[in-house]
C-alpha cells in the first residue's frame, strides 16, 4: 500500500479545511500538510453558502450583542466560554479574508457593508452579494496555492481514522481515480468534512454532505454531541430544496401564507409594525420560522405546489435594482429552478434540512477526546450553535475554528513521535473490508437503502417530533443498518472511479449518523431550539435537559446516549422571546 | 406533478479497466418538466445502471462539478433541462479537449496546473495583518474585477475553446480570466509577476478571439474580454520594456 507521510493531515477541503491548512502553513512553518478531499476543494459545499458571515463591525453592534444573540438563538445550549472566544475572533477572520481578496460588498465610501440576518440585534452579516460562500471558498483555495507546505490530494476518499497506542496516527483513503488504498500517516489530523444533512431527503445541501467524517470519528469511540438538533431552513424551493438565502429577508423580503397574510405575527414574532426591525417577524430565527410553517401547513393555510405545500417569499417591493444588486444569484436560481422571476412574482418556499448543529465533540481548540484528532466546521460540535444555529455563524465558524484547529494540530504534531509501525497492518485490514464489497454477491441497491433512510428520518425525526414515532425510527434504522450489513448490490465491480462503491461506503457512515440523531432526539423529553416535540414535552425543561447529549457508538448495536453539563458563564437561561416581547425583555 | 414522458439518453461509456475505446449506451429515462439532465443521469445510476459515472455535487450551478457535452455543446448538467431536448434523444459525453478518466469524468489536472500558474491570489504592495483593518475598496473598484471573480472553474470554456483543443499549452480562458481578476483588483500589486504568463506564447497571444468561451460561460464571466484586456496590458508591457530597458517600477 502506498504510504504518504506528513505532519498534519486535513480531511476536507472546504472552508474549515482550507483555513486550517493555511494556518499551519503560515503560522507553523516547517510542518508538512496533506490536504485530502473527496472533491477538488472549490467543489466543497462551502461554495453554496449564500447570505453571509458574522463579524461585529457596525457602530451599533458589540461583542456582547453577538454573544447574546448566539446564546439566546441557541436556546441556552451553547458553550458560553466558546461563544465568547468565537465572537472575539470573527471580525479578525473577516478582515483576514478581505486582505486575501474576498470581494466583500461595500458601502459607497469603500468600507465594509453589513446586513441583518435573523435573530440579530444589530446588522452583523458581512456578505459578497448572495454568493458569500462561493467567494470565501475560492479566496481560501486560491490563497492556499501560495504555500508549498500544503500538498493537495484531490479526489481521495477517506474511509477510516487509524488509531494506535491510543492516539490518531493515520488516515486510510481511497484514491478515487484508481480505487487504490493509500495510507496517510500523520502526527495529527483535522477533521473538516462538513455536516450530514443528506441524512434527510428534502434538504438544501450538496450531494457530498453525507456525514462520513462524523461517522469515522464516531467509529473510533469519539462521541457525537447534540445530534438531535437539525436545522430546517425556512426558505428552500419545494422539490429541489435549493436555498433561498436568509439574506432575502435580511434585505426586506416577507413571508405570506396562501391568503397573503404575514402569518409569522401569529407565532410570537409580531407585531407587524414597526417594520423592518431586528429579531421580529421575518427576521426571527430559523427554528421558529420553520416551526411556524409547520403549524400553517397543519391549518391548511399553505399553497399547493407540484412538490408539496409552500408559502410565498415576496421580494417584489424591494424593486429590481436592489434585488439585482443584493440578490443576483437568488434571481437566477428562482428563474432557472422554479420558473419564477422574483422581480415580478413571489417565490414558493418551504423548509428543508440545512444544517447539523451537532457533530464530533471537541473543545475550543478543536481537540477531540482522541489524542491527535481535531475537528472544525459543521462536522464538529465545538459548542457555539446550541439547539439552533444563528444564520451567518457557520461561515464565521469555519474560519475561526478552522484556524484554531489547524494551530492546535500543528502544536500537537511538534510534540509527537513518529507513527507506529503497526499502523500499516491496520490500514491493510481496513482496506480489505472495503475492497471486499466489490466482490460480494446479492444485497440491496444503494439508491433503495438511501430512499428508505430518507423516509424513516422524514417520518420519525422531522420538524416536529413525537416519542412513538422517534422510537419507531430508531427500530427501523437498526433494521436498515442490518440490511446494509447484509450487503450492497453494486453494478460496478471495478476500482477506477467507482462512485457507486464509494457511495456505499459513505452510506455506512451516514446510517450511523442518522441513528445517533434519532436516539438523541428520542431521549430529549423537552422542546428546545430546533428540537420541537408535540407529545406532552412542548416546553423547554431546564431542570432535566439543560445538558448536552453525547452519543457513543456501540458498533453494530444501537448507540448509547449520555448527557453532559452546559458551560454557562454569564447568561443564565431565560425565556427565549422574539418580536415585541423581546423589546420588552431587553 | 407534471406529466411524465420518456426520453432517450445516449451516454458515452468508457471503463479504463475494461474498454479499449469509448462506446455509447442508450437509456430510456422517464422525466417530468422540472428534471435536469443531471437528474436524468442520477435516475440512470439509481435505477438502471449503477456503473454510469459522472461528477456532481451542488445541483445549483455553483460548484462547477457537472460540466459535460450535451449534443456537442458544453453545459452544466444541473441547469439544463430534459424538456428542452425532448422529443429528440440526447447524447451526453464528457467535456471535450480533456482526457477521459471514466464515462463522463474527465481529468482536470491540466487545468488545475494552469490555474496555479497565474499567481491566483492577492499580492499586496505591503504586507498587511488583520490588525491593520480592512482595505477600502469602493463599489466601482469592485466592479473592475467582480465579473472575472464569478468563475466556478467548470471548464466549459476549455471544452468550447478551439485554440485549447489544438494546443494544450495555451493557458486558456478561465485561468487567464482569473489572472485578469487579480490584476484588476485595486488591492493587488502582483501584475508584474503575472506578466510572464500573459506575455508567453501560450499566454494571451495564444487566443485567436473566437469568443466561444464567453458564449458558453454559465456565469457570464466573459473570459474573451479578460484576455483582450490582458493583451492591451501585454502590449503596454512590451513597449514599456522597450522604452525603459531597465524595467519599470523596480
Amino acid at each position: 500500500m502506498q504510504v504518504i507521510q506528513s505532519d498534519v493531515v486535513i480531511i476536507g477541503g472546504g472552508g474549515a479545511g482550507l483555513r486550517a491548512a493555511i494556518a499551519v502553513a503560515q503560522e507553523a512553518p516547517g510542518l508538512s500538510v496533506a490536504l485530502v478531499s473527496k472533491v477538488v476543494p472549490m467543489r466543497s459545499h462551502t461554495v453554496a453558502a449564500e447570505g453571509g458571515s458574522a463579524g461585529v463591525i457596525h457602530p451599533d453592534d458589540s461583542l456582547d450583542k453577538h454573544f447574546d444573540d448566539t446564546v439566546s438563538g441557541g436556546d441556552w445550549l451553547c458553550e458560553q466560554d466558546v461563544v465568547e472566544y468565537f465572537v472575539g475572533q470573527c471580525t479578525r477572520e473577516m478582515i483576514q479574508l478581505e486582505q486575501w481578496g474576498c470581494p466583500w460588498s461595500r458601502r459607497d465610501d469603500g468600507s465594509i457593508n453589513v446586513r441583518f440576518f435573523g435573530g440579530m440585534k444589530s446588522p452583523r452579516t458581512w456578505f459578497a452579494a448572495d454568493k458569500t460562500g462561493f467567494h470565501i471558498l475560492h479566496t481560501l483555495f486560491q490563497t492556499s496555492l501560495q504555500f508549498p507546505a500544503i500538498r493537495r490530494h484531490d479526489e481521495f476518499f477517506c474511509t477510516d481514522l487509524l488509531v494506535e497506542d491510543g492516539r490518531l496516527q493515520g488516515v486510510l483513503a481511497l484514491c478515487i481515480a484508481t480505487g487504490e488504498p493509500v495510507l496517510f500517516q500523520c502526527k495529527a489530523a483535522v477533521l473538516a468534512t462538513g455536516g450530514a444533512s443528506r441524512v434527510f431527503g428534502q434538504n438544501t445541501n450538496a450531494g457530498i454532505v453525507t456525514g462520513e467524517g462524523m461517522g469515522m470519528a464516531y467509529a473510533q469511540g469519539v462521541p457525537l454531541r447534540d445530534m438531535e438538533f437539525v436545522q430546517w431552513h425556512p426558505t428552500a424551493l419545494p422539490g429541489s430544496g435549493i436555498l433561498m438565502t436568509e439574506g432575502c429577508r435580511g434585505e426586506g423580503g416577507i413571508l405570506l401564507n396562501k391568503d397573503g397574510h404575514r402569518y409569522l405575527q401569529d407565532y410570537g414574532l409580531g407585531p407587524l409594525d414597526p417594520w423592518p426591525r431586528p429579531r421580529a417577524m421575518e427576521l426571527g430565527p430559523r427554528d421558529r420560522l420553520s416551526q411556524a410553517f409547520w403549524h400553517e401547513d397543519q391549518a391548511g393555510r399553505t399553497l399547493q405546489t407540484p412538490h408539496g405545500t409552500a408559502v410565498h417569499l415576496d421580494l417584489r417591493h424591494l424593486g429590481e435594482k436592489k434585488i439585482m444588486e443584493r440578490l443576483p444569484m437568488i434571481c437566477e436560481l428562482a428563474r432557472t429552478f422554479a420558473a419564477v422571476d422574483p422581480v415580478t412574482a413571489p417565490i414558493p418556499v418551504r423548509p428543508a434540512v440545512h444544517y447539523t448543529m451537532g457533530g464530533v465533540l471537541c473543545d475550543v481548540h478543536g481537540a477531540t477526546p482522541l489524542p491527535g484528532l481535531y475537528a472544525a466546521g459543521e462536522c464538529s460540535s465545538v459548542g457555539i450553535h446550541g439547539a439552533n444555529r444563528l444564520g451567518s455563524n457557520s461561515l464565521a465558524e469555519l474560519l475561526v475554528f478552522g484556524r484554531a484547529a489547524g494551530l492546535s494540530a500543528a502544536r500537537h504534531a511538534r510534540e509527537t513521535p513518529d507513527a507506529s509501525a503497526a499502523l500499516q497492518a491496520q490500514a491493510e485490514s481496513r482496506a480489505a473490508v472495503h475492497l471486499d464489497m466489490l466482490r460480494r454477491e446479492g444485497g440491496t441497491r444503494v439508491a433503495q437503502l438511501r430512499q428508505r433512510l430518507h423516509e424513516i428520518m422524514e417520518a420519525g425525526v422531522g420538524i416536529v417530533r413525537e416519542g412513538p414515532r422517534m422510537a419507531q425510527a430508531c427500530e427501523q434504522l437498526a433494521q436498515l443498518r442490518e440490511q446494509f450489513r447484509a450487503g450492497v448490490a453494486l453494478d460496478d465491480r471495478g476500482r477506477a472511479f467507482n462512485t457507486e462503491w464509494l457511495t456505499a461506503i459513505e452510506l455506512g457512515h451516514t446510517l450511523q449518523v442518522a441513528e445517533a440523531m434519532a436516539h438523541a432526539a428520542l431521549l430529549r423529553q423537552e422542546s428546545r431550539g430546533a428540537h420541537m416535540r408535540i407529545d406532552g414535552f412542548e416546553a423547554r425543561d431546564d431542570e432535566r435537559f439543560l445538558c448536552h447529549s453525547l452519543i457513543h457508538s456501540q458498533g453494530d448495536a444501537p448507540p448509547r446516549v449520555t448527557h453532559s453539563p452546559v458551560t454557562i458563564t454569564r447568561s443564565q437561561p431565560k425565556a427565549r422571546v422574539y418580536g415585541g416581547a423581546a423589546q420588552n425583555q431587553s | 406533478m407534471s406529466q411524465t414522458r420518456t426520453i432517450m439518453i445516449e451516454c458515452l461509456r468508457y471503463d479504463p479497466e475494461q474498454d479499449q475505446a469509448p462506446h455509447y449506451r442508450t437509456y430510456e429515462v422517464p422525466f417530468t418538466d422540472e428534471m435536469s439532465v443531471l437528474e436524468g443521469l442520477q435516475y440512470i445510476k439509481d435505477h438502471l445502471d449503477g456503473s454510469l459515472t459522472f461528477r456532481w455535487s451542488c445541483r445549483m450551478a455553483i460548484c462547477g462539478s457537472c460540466g459535460c457535452m450535451v449534443n456537442h455543446q458544453p453545459i452544466l448538467s444541473c441547469q439544463s433541462f430534459l424538456r428542452d431536448y425532448y422529443p429528440a434523444r440526447i447524447r451526453v459525453e464528457p467535456l471535450e479537449h480533456f482526457p477521459i478518466v471514466k464515462d463522463l469524468v474527465i481529468d482536470q489536472s491540466d487545468f488545475l496546473g494552469k490555474l496555479e500558474s497565474v499567481t491566483p491570489y492577492l499580492v499586496p504592495a505591503q504586507p498587511l495583518t488583520p490588525e491593520d483593518g480592512p482595505n477600502l475598496q469602493t463599489p466601482r473598484q469592485i466592479e473592475d474585477y467582480l465579473g472575472y471573480a464569478q468563475c466556478i472553474n467548470c471548464l466549459l470554456c476549455y471544452a468550447a475553446c478551439p485554440q485549447y483543443g489544438l494546443n494544450h499549452e495555451f493557458t486558456g480562458p478561465a485561468a487567464l480570466a482569473l489572472l485578469a481578476r487579480y490584476n484588476a483588483d485595486s488591492r493587488d500589486a502582483g501584475q508584474k509577476t503575472r506578466m510572464a504568463v500573459v506575455n508567453a506564447e501560450e499566454g494571451v497571444w495564444g487566443c485567436t478571439l473566437v469568443g466561444l468561451c464567453s458564449e458558453v460561460c454559465p456565469k457570464h464571466v466573459d473570459p474573451a474580454r479578460a484576455i483582450n484586456r490582458n493583451k492591451i496590458n501585454s502590449t503596454q508591457d512590451y513597449f514599456l520594456r522597450f522604452l525603459m530597458p531597465f524595467g519599470r517600477g523596480s
